[in-house]
């Protein structure tokens, strides 16, 4: 799922000073798996601003609400009757949200509360971890179910890198080096002499590099 | 001969090579390098100018070569994948050959959060082995990565680093196969301190006969004091300094602690010659240039051979 | 036990203070409420296992919210006890009464009187 950290209050209430009338908008996608943009989320955020407008002498005037998602237009038009009213709009979904609020609603200003910050899963409770960069050609299968793209610093199909020590990365003692990951995986499973293949350049035309990317069903359009 | 230089022909006609290093200037004084370069000159084959090593901003490795060249001594261009994506690295190429340059390492680069501009986007379009592969495919086949042709190709003696004491050990004579393959003609390893733990190392190679299709030579770096050590040991990944080391650099004591580290690195050398397979050595002497001789001297190795 | 605490503490019973909630403790904040406390098992006797930890961990959070808004911290606060122990219950009433006295008026009802 995308993951997301919560902006910090400081820069939230600076975002919505002086703007009267705000909602705080939440999503039930992702950003509920991950504690961070739901319907919970969406009330200790606005009632902690209710208080900072209280605490300032001025009228709290904040509003809850959650959507089921915010990238699809058939749920972002739910706010047709009211988004006009407000003076902004905090919306803590991933980024698409307001993005896709911006587009539909081009008078209210949209504010991001969250700052959305990778693809990942959770490892437990609380706590999620990076697992892929979106490059577009998934070859996990390769490496015997991980990904040097996204988990190697570096990026390296042709890893590990000589500052891999102890089973991690350079960067951090906190970081596993995918690549001693791979290496002991690919042992496990018999297909040590595959990772004997100097692995060629990647094309990353199908990643981001390539410019913004956008996927058509031909049979699902109207 | 594939490039010519001094370096390859030094380990061509079974010579022990000696190479240095130079790390450029955190500014754009040309005299800096100078320098430096007066204190390597007469007492190594080649020298490795570093590319903005450990992330840190530093005068360009090219440029820095082509001003070694006007000193007369032959530049090893280290080149690292991090800054840098492909079409940068093949221009880049064809530039320094262009001026002269002949030899060069293709490196993956420390990761920029270690380094003094850690908000800076990393490149790692290619890794050090795919970079091989370039360098090879332009040299050999005279194209570029997209199979077109140059208009002039680079005649470089391509060389790579290897770490015997990062892990999986298991897995890093493989990792040192796969660049030969890739198409590394000369290796430098991470320097030395755990000589039983780089034997072992050089026994895979050598199984593997890896050492008859690539040139490899042993990386040193002389210990300043035992603080130096104690860093090396705890916060630089990969390094491996045994504790006996440590306790040598702390005997001898706050005064003589320098000349004891220039001894073990001596001693390095010494050792490391008598192993089969090792075809030279790489001395390290980073901001310490001028203690070069010291160790190339006293390890015998002077006056390098001349060779036509 | 019948044992004096101040009136102006608000009793809110909960099957465990696991129960409570960072949104509880913030809206009680939020209608004005000058001090918040939390009153649990001791750690390691919680009837449910670790509701008593879970609670102190989100009173540690609001805490963080209270500081990022410009309030006193120490406004909110989590108190272990055994649920025999009636003239500690007492006690912790009243010290949690002075240090908020000491504190003085919530800032937000401050504002709001003013």
């Amino acid at each position: 799922m995308i993951i997301g950290d919560s902006k910090p209050l400081e820069e939230i209430l600076e975002m919505i000073e002086g703007r009267d009338k705000v909602l705080v908008l939440g999503c039930r996608g992702c950003v509920t798996v991950c504690n961070v943009g739901g319907e919970k989320e969406v009330g200790i955020l606005a009632t902690a601003l209710r208080i900072a407008r209280k605490k300032a002498g001025q009228e709290p005037h904040i509003d809850e609400a959650t959507l089921e998602r915010q990238c699809d237009p058939e749920y972002i038009e739910e706010l047709a009757d009211t988004a006009e009213n407000y003076d902004a709009i905090v919306s803590i979904a991933c980024g698409v949200g307001p993005q896709f609020l911006s587009e539909r609603y081009p008078t209210v200003r949209v504010f991001p509360g969250i700052n959305t910050t990778f693809i990942g899963g959770a490892l437990e409770h609380g706590v999620w971890a990076e697992r892929c960069q979106s490059c577009g050609n998934c070859i996990v299968h390769h490496f015997g179910g991980l990904c040097p793209i996204a988990r190697c610093s570096k990026s390296l199909m042709n890893g590990p890198c000589g500052g891999s020590a102890a089973g991690k990365c350079e960067i951090s003692p906190e970081v596993d080096c995918v690549w001693h990951l791979i290496v002991e995986k690919m042992e496990r499973m018999g297909r040590l002499e595959e990772l004997e293949r100097v692995w060629p350049v990647k094309n990353w035309l199908t990643s981001r590099d390539g410019g913004p990317r956008t996927r058509i069903r031909e049979d699902l359009k109207q | 001969m594939k490039a010519g230089s001094n370096l390859e022909k030094v380990l061509t006609a079974g010579h022990f090579a000696v190479t240095g290093e130079l790390g450029p200037p955190r500014g754009n004084n040309a005299e800096e390098v100078r320098k430096k370069a007066e204190h390597l000159k007469g007492i190594v084959d080649s020298v490795n100018i570093t590319d903005n090593q450990t992330a840190v901003v530093r005068m360009s490795s090219v440029a820095a070569c082509k001003l070694l060249l006007e000193e007369g001594l032959e530049p090893n261009l280290q080149m690292v994948c991090r800054d840098r994506n492909r079409i940068a690295l093949m221009s880049d190429l064809l530039g320094a050959t262009a001026l002269g340059i002949k030899n060069v390492l293709c490196l993956s680069g420390d990761h920029q959060r270690f380094g003094d501009h850690p908000e800076g986007k990393n490149v790692f379009d290619l890794d050090s082995m795919q970079l091989l592969a370039t360098f090879k495919k332009m040299r050999d086949e005279k194209k570029f990565l997209n199979d077109k042709e140059l208009d002039g190709a680079p005649e470089i003696f391509i060389g790579a680093a290897a770490n015997p004491f990062a892990d999986p050990f298991s897995f890093r004579v493989t990792r040192l196969a796969k660049k030969i393959a890739a198409g590394a003609d000369f290796i430098q390893t991470q320097c030395i301190y755990n000589i039983p733990k780089f034997r072992e190392y050089m026994k895979q190679v050598v199984d593997r006969g890896l050492h008859e299709k690539c040139y490899i030579l042993a990386g040193v770096t002389p210990m300043k004091s035992v603080g130096m050590a104690k860093y090396m040991a705890k916060f630089v990944p990969g390094m491996d300094v045994p504790e006996e080391i440590v306790k040598r650099l702390a005997a001898a004591g706050k005064k003589n602690a320098a000349q004891e580290g220039i001894k073990i690195c001596i001693e390095t050398i010494q050792q490391v010659r008598e192993i089969e397979g090792v075809a030279g050595v790489h001395v390290m002497a980073i901001e310490w240039e001028h203690r070069a001789r010291e160790i190339i001297e006293g390890a015998g190795l002077l006056p390098r051979p001349v060779v036509d | 036990m019948r044992l004096q605490y101040p009136t102006n503490v608000r009793v809110i019973q909960l099957p465990c203070s696991g129960r409570v909630d960072i949104l509880h403790l913030l809206r009680a904040f939020e209608d004005g409420a000058d001090g918040v406390y939390v009153a649990g098992c001791l750690e390691g006797e919680c009837h449910y296992l670790t509701g008593n930890l879970k609670a102190r961990r989100k009173v540690n959070y609001v805490k963080k919210v209270l500081e990022a808004l410009g309030i006193e911290p120490e406004r909110v606060e989590m108190f272990n006890m055994s649920s025999s122990e009636g003239p500690r219950f007492a006690q912790i009433a009243r010290e949690f009464t002075e240090t908020i006295r000491e504190l003085g008026p919530s800032p937000v009802t401050k504002a709001q009187a003013a």
